[in-house]
């Protein structure tokens, strides 16, 4: 499926999205508090089998019944191959959700068979068909050597990285510093960037470790990913801090952004900004940039 | 009975077993004697000894009989003894008919619950949680419960609204002439504070302790010259597990540290932090996260403040070793931490609660108060704050200095879940009154901050836009909306079994006991 080049599909803020288990009440209750760009609603691996019907009924009837603000709401179903898929479906596509996370991503086929599946469920409850977006997660070999026909699927709005699982999977082991997911990652970044979807980068398992955090987010962040998967609300305020842009990179933006409109206006093909061409990409980062600083001072 | 309405629109009995009430009229517009209480002259000869061999010689030289009135402090809290075996022996010595004056009642004070059903003890003064709280709630005691803060009990005492009899002093150390201290030996608690009134204001005083030192004590926290008696024992008066915390425990659910972050934006928002800044929290998980939070914030402003009080906890005395305060002043130590700096560090200062909050005193120390951070079981559409009783009516809690450092403090922040399991707390009417609205300034909730209209932040803080501001009428409606409707109101029978007081003298509201 051919995008258009350049031209940001959904560009949403997705700094943080908050994991919240499925079957716990009072977190799926407050989730919306924290101010987590999205929330993802597990039915999939914090839920024990014993436990998967509980899940996704709550999630189904919590998403019914509660406002979550200004969060994007997402779930997290069970994978392709699992028993549990079709009731998840089944379940929480007639709550219209912002998107599904599919787990253990694998195939441009698992997305073609969800986005199928979607569509049919779009229409059997009457719901307007594709606005269900697909949020895969790479967790496997085999989806990092397909992730590029997995970006191109429709629906897909946001890839993330399972850190953990990856690093088994490859039989490498895991540092604190991720070098060991460095080719992963920048494989996946540059997949997403070729069809302007927002890359987003694996948990970092250390809540106590704010520092740590930010210092792994400020170099997700350097590599190009948009956002950071989080496990616990006192992580949100850290990933926010680290996605804040400086004052000088703030100005910058200002200026890039203020002398391309200008030049729209006047018909100019060409701009340049403190003595440098910019081009759309750079204004396309530029504006990113002003919308990160805009909701880091909210 | 007749009734008049108070201020807050609380029904409060003209008289109750014979002894006429004062509604509530506002801040500084309640009664106040002329003159102070004076208890009775005791003289001690040279070569006269204090020293007496059992509790029941106490009971017995301090001259108790039916009717009588007698005191305690409760820095011991949960590990507290000594109200339980003074207890134990009044009821040996056929005594009846006994005013209990304790600063608070804990849940290990439930040994005493039979004395309450037959007549031993039939009125309670003070702050009450737990076994005692829930079956005067039930109608067991004869006459009332009078719930006082920690600024009003001292008034009491001192104005000669109560008369005690004899204060018992648990004391953790004390010389043979009387000379006490509560920073060292096993019961170690910290502060004195609370007893402070009792000691100067009660016609005997007995100093009870494990640990007898030699004369002279040091520091001396309450001196010789009001203690008339010392009994050691050697049946401990107290657990050290239950009297301080080796740590208290911070917060970890992300709700009240969300709630706690945003206490401290609204006093940054509210332009008091900086330098000269003064605060007190309590020891609650919350209030920890705040301080913790504000230290931060203010190591990383380079902000140093003027004090900082207590409900001394080691999160606020890292604070001042941090240099961030001046010095703290301490009414109540929480936990070993606090207790060690009380005794090494010049700049943490022992008050007593008369100096701490007693609103008829030519000045204390809440009233220096830039900011409080308090807790509560409620509050309601006009702020007013309830801490004592549960939405179902019982009381379960006592009040603490929640309305003393509420008046007295320029920004007082009532930091509170916006539900309870599934129960609003943001309420049409609160079920009872202990802080009126007009003291509470703003109420930080996990999912908003409403700002009193009447408080004079209400300006500078609508303009901070980074707040997440919503009417106290929003509040509830999102309450509301999450819990299904409204609490049900609480089912009580017409016999009225408590009344708070304000820090004053005048009453704010009255309790009835619940329907069973």
């Amino acid at each position: 499926m051919k995008k258009e080049p350049f031209k940001e599909k959904d560009d949403r803020l997705r700094r943080t999205r908050l994991y919240i288990p499925g079957n716990h009440p009072a977190m799926i209750q407050n989730a919306e508090i924290y101010g987590a760009d999205s929330l993802i609603f597990d039915l999939e691996d914090s839920i024990p089998l014993t436990e998967k019907d509980t899940a996704r009924i709550l999630v189904r009837n919590a998403i019914q019944a509660l406002n979550f603000g200004r969060s994007e709401v997402t779930v997290r179903i069970n994978g392709i191959n699992t028993p549990f898929l079709e009731k998840d479906l089944e379940a929480i596509v007639p709550t219209k959700p912002d998107g599904l996370l599919l787990p253990k991503a694998e195939t441009e086929e698992d997305i073609l068979f969800l986005h199928e599946r979607i569509t049919e469920l779009e229409k059997k409850h009457g719901l307007p068909v594709g606005k269900i977006r697909i949020m895969p997660i790479i967790e496997t070999a085999l989806g990092v050597v397909n992730v590029e026909k997995i970006v191109a699927a429709p629906r897909i709005a946001a890839v993330g990285i399972g850190g953990e699982d990856l690093t088994a999977d490859i039989g490498a082991i895991r540092t604190p510093d991720g070098r060991e997911l460095e080719y992963i990652s920048s494989k996946i970044i540059v997949a997403c960037a070729a069809y302007h979807i927002q890359a987003i980068d694996t948990v970092f398992a250390d809540i106590n470790d704010q520092e740590g955090l930010f210092q792994a987010t400020k170099r997700a962040i350097s590599r190009g990913f948009q956002g950071k998967s989080v496990i616990h609300p006192s992580q949100i305020e850290v990933v926010h801090r680290a996605f804040m842009p400086s004052e000088e990179e703030i100005e910058k933006a200002k200026r890039i952004v203020k002398a391309y409109r200008e030049s729209l206006k006047k018909g100019l093909g060409a701009v340049s900004v403190d003595g440098r061409m910019i081009d759309l990409p750079i204004v396309m980062r530029a504006e990113r940039i002003l919308k990160r600083a805009k909701a880091g001072k909210k | 009975m007749k009734f008049t309405a108070n201020k807050i629109g609380r029904k409060i009995p003209e008289e109750l077993f014979e002894k006429k009430l004062i509604p509530f009229q506002g801040k500084g517009k309640g009664p106040y004697k002329v003159r102070k209480y004076a208890p009775k002259i005791r003289m001690r000869r040279p070569g006269e000894q204090k020293i007496l061999g059992s509790i029941r010689e106490a009971i017995k030289a301090g001259e108790l009989t039916d009717g009588g009135t007698i005191s305690f402090h409760h820095h011991f809290r949960n590990g507290d003894f000594l109200l339980n075996m003074v207890c134990h022996e009044i009821a040996a010595m056929g005594l009846k008919d006994i005013r209990l004056v304790p600063s608070s009642i804990q849940g290990v004070h439930k040994e005493i619950l039979p004395y309450l059903e037959k007549g031993i003890i039939t009125e309670i003064n003070c702050g009450t949680s737990s076994v005692i709280a829930d079956a005067i709630s039930h109608g067991k005691m004869e006459r009332l419960l009078t719930i006082r803060s920690h600024g009003g009990r001292a008034r009491s005492i001192e104005n000669g609204d109560v008369e005690i009899d004899i204060a018992f002093i648990a004391a953790p150390t004390v010389d043979p002439y009387g000379n006490i201290n509560g920073v060292r030996g096993k019961n170690a608690c910290g502060s004195l504070g609370y007893a402070f009134p009792d000691a100067h204001f009660a016609n005997y005083v007995v100093a009870v302790t494990n640990d007898l030192v030699p004369f002279p004590n040091n520091p001396i926290s309450i001196s010789q010259d009001h203690v008339d008696a010392v009994v050691k024992t050697d049946k401990p008066i107290g657990d050290p597990k239950g009297i301080v915390s080796t740590t208290l425990r911070i917060t970890r659910d992300p709700k009240n540290l969300k709630i706690a972050h945003d206490c401290v934006e609204v006093i940054k928002a509210s332009g008091l932090l900086k330098e000269g800044f003064s605060y007190q929290s309590g020891a609650g998980g919350t209030a920890l996260a705040t301080t913790n939070f504000l230290r931060d914030y203010m190591k990383s402003k380079n902000i140093k403040g003027s004090f900082g009080m207590g409900g001394a906890t080691e999160a606020l005395v890292r604070m001042l070793e941090d240099g961030l305060f001046e010095a703290i002043l301490d009414v109540q130590t929480f936990d070993t931490y606090a207790v060690q700096s009380l005794l090494n560090n010049p700049r943490h200062i022992e008050i007593g609660a008369s100096q701490y909050a007693n609103p008829q005193t030519s000045g204390c120390a809440v009233n220096l108060l830039d900011t409080i951070i308090l807790g509560g079981t409620e509050v309601d559409l006009n702020f007013n704050v309830n801490t004592s009783t549960e939405s179902d009516g019982r009381i379960q809690w006592g009040m603490g200095g929640h309305q003393d450092t509420a008046e007295g403090a320029k920004l007082t922040i009532i930091a509170i879940p916006l539900l309870r399991g599934r129960i609003p707390i943001v309420v049409d009417n609160v079920v009872s009154v202990n802080t009126p609205g007009e003291n509470v300034d703003v109420v930080v909730t996990e999912r908003g901050i409403a700002v009193n209209p009447e408080s004079a932040f209400y300006d500078t803080l609508l303009k901070a836009k980074h707040l997440n501001i919503k009417t106290i009428e929003e509040l509830k409606r999102i309450a509301e909306d999450l819990a299904g409707g409204p609490p049900n109101q609480p089912k009580t029978t017409d016999r009225i079994v408590a009344i708070i007081e304000y820090r004053d003298g005048s009453v704010l509201d009255v309790i009835y006991q619940v329907a069973d």
